[in-house]
């Protein structure tokens, strides 16, 4: 690695010897813009047809040598309209450039440096700050859901700041970690979960996301391998803002807001669920040869005296005293959000600063879930002289999320649907919420999820500090090196009380267990590159060469303590017994060196060489470092003369792109054979075979090809994207299923292939231009993922019985159970499709209700094969109105969590969705509901019977806003005032029964699980009205 | 190229010449865990991982609770309802159980778990100080004995249902796993076979073990597990001399009222009543008894009780007890249903073997084989009976089926009603003893996960 960066230290020193000859007379001249008449510095200045160049220095000024004889200049400026100009026998040509309307001339971050996107031969996404701004998500993963094309975001359930699923062009691995690398600012940042209540934490909800100036996804190998062995999942570069010089701006920014959850199920009411239980005990009953007037009957034990319906209704049921209770809507509250923002930027010539703080209060829709979030950020540029310029980066975040259960407890206030709409919502005989100590507390008929609220509380509090400085150094013309210095500190404190009250779902509170979980992750980076830049005439290179290292240590530790004094002690100080604790520790380490080169010719012909080597303490003694290159190639046509005076197509690059990228996110230390000491046995110590090794362990490598065209037309008031691309995922790091004799379960393993291949689209308009504005914004994707060898085997996500696995020739995830085929109209019994292949090589396609007897088959594939984002923006007299949809189509979800309990026939005394009032009866036998059994199985079991399409679409955002005009508002003083309403998720367009079809269970969530819904809270529908003001 | 510049590039090259001398760092080691090779040097080590294989057992889907109340599930005929929603553990008790039930897999794979842990102390038992080596061999052929005993009688069919030599038992693994390639694919061994590996180990066992031994694994804990097997076989001689064995060590002494056997944290704070020969230990950092979870219930009036109250006693059983029968009264009402008090208490020891069980053996081997080995039948049978408060019986009124019934109601819930079934021969309900349905399916990942794995007729 060394002998190489000497090499082209001396390649370097070579290029800038290269000197400019034969010159004849001078042009000068200076360079402003259309827009402010500022001066633009760095213009580039090139005579036509040679390779005789210059740039314009700070005061926009140039001086430049041409040849005797008729002359044409070309300037060209990122952000500006190319423009040429004869110079004729002038020796003074002052030039006014005027601003490019089309984003090709955006600058694209692309990873230790920017590209103008006009010359990217790679596939970058970019997301702007104003698409994204002030929506009422917490977290930023979540605000680019449809936002670009290709990155499916799902954000499974409607508690706040949890965990959020992306994928970049779907899924590229098994086993290990799908979600992309996000980048904050140069530093590869913490974002792994850390919860140890519920569901998965969501270490981006720390970031202020209306800090960010722009994010750049990394989607293809070009664009992705320099973060090399990082970058297969996609690589988010999120950019935040930077002082400009001039006059300070103040902006302000209120917004408040109401919301409610999207949808509710319909479950049954007092009557239909007595009525419905009758039958299922009767016919429970009939099928035992029981009678129904025995002491021991299924009836009786419902309906008997001190049966299911006396004693759960508190004696009530068949008084006057009974009534109906809707339990469902206990779980949901009015949701609120309170946002306010302050941004401060400005500075001088030689330094500029960004200052901002955030206060952002939500509450859900769910009861007690809450997230308050208060942040501050300064980001410092100061020019120290011609050569150095620092700068620091500095934020901190206090975010305290009340956080609800995962959706597999008890606790979690949506599984308070289950509860008979027979039971008061009070215990009578105390008047406090049902199950209620003192009061009877095995009524309701599970834990009642209002106790946990009322008596018990868990708060996660992170304090989140993100510190840059960098220093860059201008050795040569064109020559820089950036040294950057980042520490990524995140100390997140979990603390939680379950009090005595809430002893029937924590059976070991019975006097209040307290626990208390610090984990603290610090992420240290530190990058050092040399970036060079320079156009000899025609030519234009760029290249950047530089290591980089990262650490990452995690510390957890914990305690617990039972046996308080009284509800009143909370903290574990009070507890007489503790009960529980832990201390552990976990360390990650990169050392990589990468290289980058693109090359441009006569603003045609571009190529782009980059590749990095990784070595890491994750991967195997044989296999410490890997190599990561990729190549690239664009062709700009509309630079040829065939097509440069076409007035239709403005713009029109081909490019491709092969390479390779890698995952390393396999966990810390999956190569060894370990042994555990966790296997105390009543205060023995003890230790175990807790991993079976694998010395040949390394990254998966992701081989990816991209090809894709990016075009304009009628001056770019159409522009565009098409991609289509194949990625190939070998080395599959596998939890292999091995026969569990062996004392393990899973081994990890580098073996199988898993392929993407899709196709996006991106497609801008500017449709009405003028006063009235209308611009369309488009993006679709389709992906298809395959898995195409994994030794055979097939990987179950192990849930329950109706679980996602993973299956040679089928997509990650499919549910793989027997296929329902309705009921048998003769005696209500469920009915399966055998599916099995007769004697004969025939394919057997006759039903039956042994369900044991029917093959499984794939019922359904939690992939969605379209996924799109849709924005229209008009603007008139100061008005403007975005409307954003977003859509997934051709996804399957698993209903089985709450369907196996709550649409299963009455087989437990779960509260039933409406439908199965259809169940089988001699009067109704054509239907596809079983005949209602109490206690007994008939077509709950895992089957296509749960599974439902998953498609929606939804209008995501809404935004009508008013800019008041400016007259009036400078006599206010103010440089602007805006007001807006804005309402997020107004309208779902689904077939899904269940509560939100945007859903993924956060206790059953990972690669192979996917689209399963337990009780999952539905997305918020929010309403807000905001203010902002500038000074 | 100007000086300065010249001189800042030397030093940059310089320091990333000094950064790229890191690759060293990469070397991390984890800190909780440790590599396999430096795991089992010493005496220590190999005592610290039987300690494991003591942890591995305790687990709620072994020892710890699920080979107790599988069978008993299974063996049910309308004595109690399962009504929780555990699908899995309702289709055990409807006796309809799909192949993919997850507690029949979970059980599986956490035993075999357990018996790779004894393996791992087993292999290393050489560097075992010579004073604790006996009684540690001795404690880890129990262990692998005894569970290796529980998976024969739940995965395969039982005892002299059809020839033991060649109805499939389970996989026999006897050496720990380093190493996962063709060999890992095992075939299930013949019952035989199993119940060969069984004796041999639990013999071992018994004469390695001393008497005394905390609550670990003892020689009486050895000969017990024995006399279950000997009477699976209907090896009754057998059967009858080692619950004899146990008997006259005359170390463990029946509690005055058979209430004391349970709930030891309750009642005693953790440790175990006189009676109890081996018992699955709990507290409250852990581990956690499943029958707690199953039949347990939280009572309000009685701190510490809990449980999900799933398995609900019918009346067919609460009036099985004759009149004035201390064990009949040991039921609670909560709610609308009634629950055993047996396993209420959330830190209850899950109690495995009681000298009851000893007493009530030895005097069904001795009936049946006319003999009076330790005592007579009668006797044996009488001091259950009085101590649960019950009138004698008389050589009259004494036989086989007064035996077993005294036998069911005294080990009720505590695992033994589908083995005493199936060696007596007895039906479930519409089920003859011999039934497929009363047989676990071999669960559907490791037919998956292993070619060489047959499944259970009927499944």
């Amino acid at each position: 690695m060394l002998k190489l960066l000497r090499i082209s230290m001396l390649l370097l020193a070579l290029l800038t010897t290269l000197r400019v000859s034969a010159q004849d007379r001078a042009v000068t001249g200076k360079v402003t813009s259309s827009d402010d008449s500022s001066p633009l510095v760095g213009v580039s200045v090139l005579v036509k047809g040679s390779t005789q160049g210059a740039t314009t220095d700070a005061n926009g000024a140039y001086r430049l040598s041409i040849p005797n004889g008729p002359n044409t200049l070309v300037f060209s400026y990122v952000g500006f309209n190319r423009q040429e100009v004869a110079v004729g026998n002038r020796t003074a040509l002052d030039v006014v450039l005027a601003i490019d309307a089309s984003d090709l001339s955006e600058v694209v971050i692309t990873g230790y440096g920017s590209q103008i996107k006009r010359d990217l031969t790679g596939n970058i996404a970019q997301v702007k700050a104003r698409e994204i701004e002030n929506m009422p998500t917490p977290s930023i993963d979540q605000a680019l859901q449809g936002k670009a094309a290709g990155v499916y975001v799902n954000a499974g359930t409607g508690k706040l700041g949890q965990g959020v699923t992306v994928r970049v062009r779907g899924t590229s691995s098994v086993s290990a970690s799908s979600q992309p690398l996000y980048v904050v600012d140069g530093i590869p940042v913490t974002n792994e979960d850390l919860g140890n209540y519920g569901g998965a934490t969501n270490p981006l909800a720390d970031i202020n996301y209306n800090d960010v100036e722009s994010i750049e996804i990394l989607k293809d190998a070009s664009a992705g391998a320099i973060y090399g062995s990082r970058a297969a999942n996609g690589v988010v570069l999120i950019t935040t803002k930077r002082g400009k010089a001039g006059k300070t701006n103040v902006s302000i920014n209120f917004q408040s807001g109401v919301s409610d959850a999207t949808k509710r199920v319909d479950f049954l009411d007092a009557k239909q669920f007595a009525d419905f239980f009758r039958v299922a005990a009767g016919n429970r009953d009939r099928r035992s040869n029981i009678n129904p007037a025995d002491a021991d009957s299924y009836t009786a034990s419902l309906f008997g005296p001190d049966g299911f319906f006396d004693y759960y209704s508190y004696g009530t049921y068949g008084t006057a005293k009974a009534a109906d209770y809707n339990w469902q809507d206990k779980a949901f509250q009015k949701g609120s959000i309170n946002q306010m923002d302050l941004q401060l930027n400005g500075g001088s010539e030689k330094t500029q600063f960004y200052i901002s703080g955030q206060y952002l209060s939500q509450n859900g829709t769910l009861i007690a879930n809450s997230l308050e979030r208060l942040s501050g950020r300064l980001n410092l540029d100061h020019q120290a002289n011609k050569w150095l310029s620092v700068g620091l980066n500095m934020s901190l975040a206090r975010t305290l999320n009340k956080r609800l259960p995962g959706d597999n407890a008890f606790s979690n206030p949506l599984q308070i649907s289950a509860i008979s709409p027979i039971t008061p919502f009070e215990d009578p005989a105390t008047g406090l919420p049902a199950g209620t100590p003192p009061g009877e507390i095995n009524i309701p008929l599970y834990y009642n999820p209002i106790i946990s609220i009322n008596y018990a509380r868990y708060a996660q509090v992170g304090y989140r500090n993100l510190l840059q400085g960098y220093a860059q150094l201008n050795l040569l013309t064109g020559l820089r090196f950036r040294s950057e210095l980042g520490v990524d500190i995140l100390n997140q404190q979990e603390e939680g009380y379950f009090g005595s009250q809430t002893v029937r779902n924590q059976t070991r509170a019975a006097r209040g267990i307290g626990q208390n979980f610090y984990t603290g992750v610090l992420n240290y980076n530190t990058n050092n590159f040399f970036s060079y830049d320079r156009a000899f005439g025609v030519h234009t290179l760029n290249a950047t060469l530089g290591m980089s290292y990262q650490q990452s240590q995690t510390k957890f530790n914990f305690v617990e303590g039972t046996q308080f004094p009284s509800d009143a002690y909370q903290r574990i100080a009070s507890a007489a017994t503790k009960s529980d604790g832990s201390s552990s520790e976990t360390n990650f380490r990169f050392l990589s060196y990468f290289l980058r080169a693109n090359y441009k010719f006569a603003n045609k012909y571009l190529l782009s060489l980059s590749g990095r080597v990784d070595g890491s303490s994750r991967f195997g003694s044989n296999s410490r470092y890997g190599f990561f290159p990729a190549a690239s190639a664009g062709w700009v046509l509309t630079e040829e003369g065939f097509l440069r005076e076409n007035r239709f197509v403005s713009f029109l690059k081909v490019r491709a792109s092969y390479g390779l990228t890698g995952n390393a996110e396999i966990g810390n230390f999956p190569q060894l054979g370990l042994f555990q000491g966790d296997a105390g046995y009543v205060g023995a110590a003890g230790q175990r075979p807790s991993q079976i090794g694998n010395p040949d362990l390394k990254w998966e490598t992701t081989t990816q090809a991209d090809i894709g065209i990016d075009f304009g037309l009628f001056n770019n008031r159409v522009s565009g994207e098409v991609d289509y691309y194949i990625k190939k995922t070998t080395g599959l790091l596998l939890n292999v299923q091995i026969p569990s004799t062996t004392g393990f379960a899973t081994q990890t393993r580098n073996v199988g292939e898993l392929e993407n291949k899709g196709l996006e689209f991106v497609l801008n308009t500017q449709n009405v231009v003028g006063k009235f504005t209308w611009s369309t914004s488009l993006n679709l994707a389709a992906n298809r993922n395959k898995i195409v060898n994994i030794n055979k085997q097939v990987i179950d996500a192990g849930l329950s019985a109706l679980t996602n696995q993973a299956r040679e020739g089928q997509s990650i995830g499919v549910w793989w159970a027997p296929e329902y085929a309705g009921v048998d109209p003769a005696n209500g019994n469920a009915l399966w499709y055998k599916n099995t292949t007769n004697t004969d090589g025939s394919f057997d396609r006759t039903t039956t209700s042994v369900y044991n007897e029917a093959q499984r088959v794939v019922v359904g594939n939690p992939n969605p094969k379209l996924v799109g984002g849709i924005t229209n923006t008009f603007s008139f007299a100061g008005f403007d109105l975005s409307v954003f949809f977003n859509g997934v189509s051709g996804n399957n979800l698993s209903f089985f969590g709450v369907g196996q309990y709550s649409s299963g026939n009455g087989i437990y005394e779960d509260n039933q969705t409406i439908d199965q009032l259809q169940a089988w009866t001699k009067e109704n036998p054509n239907t596809d509901v079983p005949e209602a059994r109490y206690l007994q199985r008939n077509g709950n079991q895992a089957s296509s019977r749960y599974i439902y399409d998953g498609s929606y679409l939804r209008l995501r955002t809404v935004t009508f806003g008013y800019n008041f005009p400016k007259v009036l508002v400078n006599r206010l003083k103010m440089e602007k005032l805006r007001v807006y309403v804005s309402g997020m998720n107004l309208l779902t367009f689904t077939k899904y029964k269940g509560w939100d079809p945007e859903v993924n269970s956060d206790d059953f969530t990972g690669n192979i699980a996917q689209g399963n819904d337990f009780y999952s809270p539905p997305q918020p529908r929010t309403i807000l009205v905001g203010l902002n003001i500038g000074f | 190229m100007n000086r300065t510049t010249f001189k800042s590039s030397l030093l940059i090259a310089a320091t990333i010449a000094v950064l790229t001398g890191c690759g060293d760092r990469l070397n991390v080691l984890p800190t909780q865990t440790i590599d396999e090779q430096n795991a089992l040097n010493t005496s220590n080590d190999v005592a610290v991982t039987l300690i494991g294989a003591y942890d591995g057992v305790q687990s709620g889907d072994v020892l710890g609770g699920a080979f107790q109340y599988i069978p008993d599930l299974l063996g049910d005929n309308a004595e109690v309802r399962f009504g929780g929603t555990f699908g899995s553990h309702q289709e055990i008790w409807n006796k309809t159980i799909a192949k993919n039930n997850t507690q029949v897999a979970a059980t599986w794979i956490v035993s075999y778990n357990a018996i790779n842990r004894v393996n791992n102390v087993l292999s290393a038992i050489d560097k075992v100080d010579a004073a604790s080596k006996a009684r540690i061999e001795g404690e880890a052929r129990f262990l692998r004995g005894f569970v290796y005993f529980e998976l024969v009688k739940l995965y395969a069919k039982a005892w002299g249902n059809g020839d033991n030599a060649t109805n499939p038992g389970v996989p026999l693994v006897l050496t720990p796993t380093r190493v996962v390639d063709a060999s890992s694919n095992v075939k299930r061994n013949s019952v035989a076979e199993v119940y060969t590996q069984v004796i041999d180990d639990l013999t071992k066992a018994e004469s390695l073990l001393p008497a005394s031994n905390g609550y670990y694994a003892t020689k009486s804990a050895a000969a017990a597990v024995l006399s279950r097997v000997y009477l699976m076989q209907l090896n009754y001689a057998g059967a009858r001399d080692a619950a004899n064995r146990v008997i006259m060590a005359n170390r463990y002494k029946l509690t005055d009222t058979y209430k004391e056997n349970f709930n030891t944290f309750l009642n005693y704070g953790g440790a175990d009543p006189s009676e109890t020969i081996f018992s699955i230990q709990v507290n409250q950092q852990d581990g956690g008894s499943s029958l707690n979870t199953f039949y347990g219930v939280t009572i309000g009036s009685v701190p510490g009780t809990a449980g999900r109250g799933d398995v609900r006693i019918q009346t067919k059983h609460t009036s099985s007890y004759e009149a004035g029968d201390d064990r009949g009264t040991f039921f609670t009402r909560v709610g609308s249903n009634v629950y055993s008090l047996k396993f209420v208490d959330r830190y209850g020891n899950v109690p495995l073997i009681r000298l009851a069980e000893m007493y009530l053996t030895r005097a069904e081997a001795n009936f049946r084989l006319t003999t009076t080995t330790g005592a007579a039948p009668l006797a044996d049978i009488n001091l259950i009976r009085a101590r649960a408060l019950l009138p004698p019986l008389t050589t009259l009124t004494l036989d086989i089926a007064a035996i077993l019934k005294e036998r069911k109601l005294e080990l009720m819930f505590e695992g033994h009603l589908l083995p005493d079934l199936k060696r007596t021969r007895r039906s479930v309900g519409s089920l003859a003893w011999s039934a497929d349905a009363l047989v676990l399916p071999i669960p559907q990942r490791e037919i998956d996960a292993n070619p060489n794995l047959t499944q259970n007729p009927g499944y």
